[in-house]
Parts: structure tokens; sequence; C-alpha cells
């Protein structure tokens, strides 16, 4: 009962604080900007322990956060090596070696008109479908170590990077083209100078949408078979077992990493796209 | 029209064209090694025709793809559990589920952000985030969970999934289409006493519409691909993720590459269905074509 009182009083209590500074001059701050999510975060947290406890709801069903969080002291070292084993072998490789062939399609369909236009509805129809459903296939084809994930990751990332990219190389104007023309520039240099930096702002949001694909297909295709290493892999045997906390723990590493990609993502992309107008401050 | 056909179908065609040619190259293995175990020796000639009739192919040719496909189809009775009508449908129930959930959840946080500056401070942050966890980490816990909490049934944990894959897109659209009217119209709004509420029933939700109906078409997507990804590592029985599972521990690619493709075409059904709700709505509002 008190750990039911308690977290519903924190939650009201830190409602209260959000919605003062939310209102406030302090929220127009980057402070407060930080400020009001994390306290978010934190609420509901505490409820989750709270509720959790209060209710003596059985840990087989909902662990709470701080068995969780021992949980993953306690097992950094397993929870490393699944890291390695999924994100970096399969998702990163995958996603690396994805971006670049898309990269390189766009660019050489880019010249080719009647591909061109023949290809960017079928890499739209593509890019809406259930690609996951290729991870039994590919891991038929490739066996059950990282290569297959990284197969998977690839066909994931593959067509939204390009039919993005496509779009993109013809985001420039016309005028653009013509200035280019004018200054007696050949196709390489108004591709490279004009053509690629207007199609980045695109090309970043396929990347963007890729980076969440990639974590996904490198855990799925590990449902279907892994060596005994891996997120995918981990989890599915400890919901066997029912030790829902590691499966928990699997989970907050898979966040964080899925966030830190994409933070990273957005980082370079604020540092090649400087001058669009969704990045100026 | 004609146009814009004639280039996609020469796209197909390369890509059937590709696609032989790599089952040729994929299944000779087989072909060989068959020959060498035998004694004798095969031309290329004879493995040809081979490769392009085999029961466990590495990559069966388009042919035999749409042989099963229409086996699976019109093969069998609707009702039976090996036709892909029967699996389609258990697809199509479990995305619509979630869908439905997806967009109730996405436009009722959108309305709570948009009304509220608290809201869009603290929640829009960690609906980006949730984006970023790979759901399918959690398909196989919340099916557990389901079972302790002594829900039986597979359809709410995979509608769960599914609408959390779909609830972001229609979130993202709403938002921007709720804020979409302008200063002026606002202004307007107010020299006629117009309440908040008025405001948003007159104004700001009709504004959002082309914003809501362009993010369905994301939605329904994402919803089926969630509902395929909650079938998968389940032990789910229908569904034509389960297919692709069946088949996967069975060793029959035949039956994973319809069941593939089955999914393929139901994707196209959706994005055409919500394509033409939108074109009715859009009619009915009185925006020109």
């Amino acid at each position: 009962m008190m750990w039911l009182v308690g977290a519903v009083v924190f939650w009201l209590a830190a409602w209260a604080v959000n919605a003062a500074v939310a209102r406030s001059a302090l929220g127009r701050t980057r402070g407060g900007r930080v400020f009001v999510p994390v306290l978010f975060g934190v609420t509901v947290l505490v409820l989750w322990e709270g509720v959790v406890r209060g209710f003596g709801v059985q840990p087989v069903i909902l662990p709470p956060p701080s068995l969780i969080g021992a949980k993953i002291a306690g097992s950094a070292g397993v929870l490393w090596a699944d890291f390695v084993q999924t994100v970096v072998k399969g998702a990163l490789s995958g996603f690396v070696i994805g971006v670049g062939a898309a990269f390189v399609v766009a660019v050489a369909i880019d010249r080719v008109p009647v591909l061109q236009r023949g290809l960017l509805p079928i890499g739209n129809f593509v890019a809406a479908l259930p690609i996951v459903g290729l991870a039994p296939i590919l891991v038929m084809w490739f066996g059950f170590d990282w290569q297959s994930k990284a197969a998977v990751v690839v066909v994931m990332v593959f067509f939204p990077v390009l039919v993005n990219l496509v779009a993109g190389l013809q985001a420039s104007e016309r005028m653009q083209r013509d200035l280019m023309a004018t200054w007696g520039a050949g196709y390489w240099q108004t591709l490279v100078k004009l053509r690629l930096p207007a199609a980045m702002p695109f090309f970043f949001n396929g990347v963007k949408i890729a980076t969440t694909l990639a974590l996904i297909g490198a855990i799925v295709a590990e449902f279907f078979g892994s060596p005994i290493v891996g997120m995918g892999f981990r989890i599915s045997t400890e919901v066997g077992r029912l030790g829902l906390d590691m499966v928990w723990a699997e989970i907050a590493v898979a966040a964080l990493a899925g966030s830190v990609f994409y933070g990273a993502v957005t980082v370079v992309e604020r540092w090649v796209t400087f001058w669009h107008p969704s990045q100026r401050h | 029209m004609k146009e814009k056909a004639l280039p996609v179908l020469a796209v197909l065609g390369i890509i059937v064209v590709i696609w032989y040619a790599a089952a040729v190259w994929m299944n000779a293995t087989w072909v060989y090694d068959q020959a060498e175990r035998a004694g004798t020796t095969v031309s290329f000639a004879e493995v040809v025709p081979q490769t392009m009739a085999q029961d466990r192919p590495l990559l069966p040719p388009p042919h035999q793809v749409a042989a099963e496909l229409w086996k699976g189809v019109a093969g069998q009775a609707v009702t039976s559990k090996r036709s892909l009508v029967y699996h389609g449908f258990v697809t199509f129930r479990g995305t619509m589920m979630g869908f439905a959930l997806g967009i109730v959840l996405g436009v009722a946080l959108a309305v709570s952000i948009v009304r509220f500056r608290v809201m869009d401070m603290s929640v829009m942050p960690w609906a980006i985030i949730s984006q970023t966890i790979p759901i399918v980490a959690l398909a196989p816990m919340i099916l557990t969970v389901a079972n302790q909490l002594g829900i039986d049934s597979r359809e709410v944990p995979k509608a769960v999934i599914s609408a959390y894959l779909s609830f972001f897109p229609v979130l993202v659209s709403m938002v921007k289409g709720l804020r979409s009217p302008d200063q002026m119209q606002l202004d307007l709004l107010k020299t006629y006493n117009a309440s908040e509420g008025e405001t948003f029933w007159k104004l700001r939700l009709p504004a959002s519409m082309p914003y809501f109906f362009a993010s369905l078409k994301v939605a329904v997507a994402a919803a089926l691909i969630g509902t395929i990804v909650g079938e998968l590592p389940t032990g789910a029985i229908e569904g034509l993720g389960a297919r692709m599972l069946i088949g996967s521990q069975f060793g029959e690619p035949l039956i994973m590459w319809a069941a593939l493709f089955a999914a393929a075409i139901l994707a196209g059904l959706l994005i055409v269905a919500v394509g033409i709700v939108e074109r009715v709505a859009r009619k009915r509002m009185g925006v020109p074509a």
C-alpha cells in the first residue's frame, strides 16, 4: 500500500512540476526541453516500480525496474556478447552494406531514365512489404551465424534508402542545373557538387528509417536459427524459461542501442545537411 | 497511363529474368551433386531444366512460386488449414485490429499533444524513442505475459505489436495536421468568438485530414509487418507469418515463398484499399481531385 501511495504521490508531484516548467519561461530553454521528458521517464519508472510492488505482481509477469537494473549489472558480460553478435556483427555490417549498395544503385539508375521511372513505383511498393518474411529464407541460404542476419538487414534497408535517394537526386532545381551547365560542369561535377548534396536530406530520411529496420531485421532473423549468442536468441530462450528480468535487460540494451544508433545518424545528418532549413535553429 | 506502365513492366521483366538466372545458378549445385553421387556427368543444357522443378530448391523459379501460390489460393477449400486465403484472413484480421488500435492511440495522443504543452514536451520525445526500440524484441514476451494474465487468444498480443508499429506515423502526421491551420484562420475563428472545442471540430480537425490519410498508408503497411512479426516467434499456427515459420522448420522453401508472396499481395490490397477510402473521403469533403 505504501508503495502504491508513494508512487501515485510522486506521479502527481512530477506532473505538477512538469506542467509548471512547461508553462514557465524555463520550458523554452534548452535545459527545460531536456528536463521535462527526463522527469516524465523517471515518473514512468517510479510508477512501474510502485504498482508492481504495491499490487504484488509476479516477477514472471512484470519484473520491477530495480530487478531489471540489478540483472543488467549482474550479467553485463552476457549482454555485451549478445550486443556484439546482434548489433555490431549483424545489424551494423548489414546496414553499411545495404546503404552502400542502395547508394551505388541509385546513382547508377539515375543515368537511365527508363529504369528510374520503372523502379520508383516498384521500389516504393517493395519498401512497404513485410520483408522480414525473407528472414527464414536467408537464414537457410547463409547459415546460422551473423552473415545471414546481415543479409536480412541488407535487404531490409536497401529499398527505403534507394527510393529516397532516387527521389532526392531529382530534387535540385532546373535553374540550379542550368547554372552548372553554364559553368561548363560535366555530369560528374554536377552530381558531386550539386545533385548529391541536394539529395542528402532525402537520403537521410531513408537512412533514419533504415536504422530501426536494421535492428528489427537482425533480431527477427535470430528467431529462425542462431548460434547460442545474440539478443534474439537470448530473448526467445529466456522467455521459454520465464526469465523475464533477463528479457527486459535485453530490451533495455536494444532500446539503448536503437536510440544511440538513431542519434548518431541524426548527428551526421546535421553535419552533412547543415544548410537545410530544417537544421536551422 | 501507358507511359507510366511501360517502364514498370520493363523493370519487372528484368527482375524476372535475373530471378530465373539466379535460380539456375543456385539450384545447379544440387543437380551437380546428385550427378556426382550417381557417378554420371551432366552438361549445362541438361542442368537447366532440372533446376526448374526441384522439390526443395534453394531458390524456386517464379513459375514454381506462382504454382504454389495458386495451389494455396485456389486449390483448397477456403476454410482448409492449407489454404493461403485462410491464413491470409487470419493475418488480415490481426492487421485490422492493430491498425484500428494504432489509429485510436495515435489520434488521441496527437490531440492531447496539440492541446497541452506538457504532453508535447514530455510525451513526444518518448514517442520517438519508442520507435527506435525494436518491438520484435518485445514480441515473445508480450505473448507470455498475455498467457500469464489468462488471455488465451493469440489475437491480443498480435494486435498490440501491430498497434505499436502503426501508431507512430499517425501520431506524427496528426500533430503536424492539427497544427497546420495558420494564424489568420485561427484569428478569424477567434473573431467569431469560437470556443476551443469549436475551433478544434470546425478548423483543426478538417485541416488535418490530408495529413491523416497520408499517414494511413504508412500505418497500414506497418501494421501488417507488426502482425507478421507477431506471428513469427510465437509458435503461432495460423497466419502468413506462421506459414513462413512452418516452411522454415520443415525445410519447405516453396511454402515460405508462397506465404511471402501472399503477404506481398495482401500488403498491396491494403494500400490500394486505403487509397480508395482516402479518395472517397476527399471527394465528400469537397477537395478537388
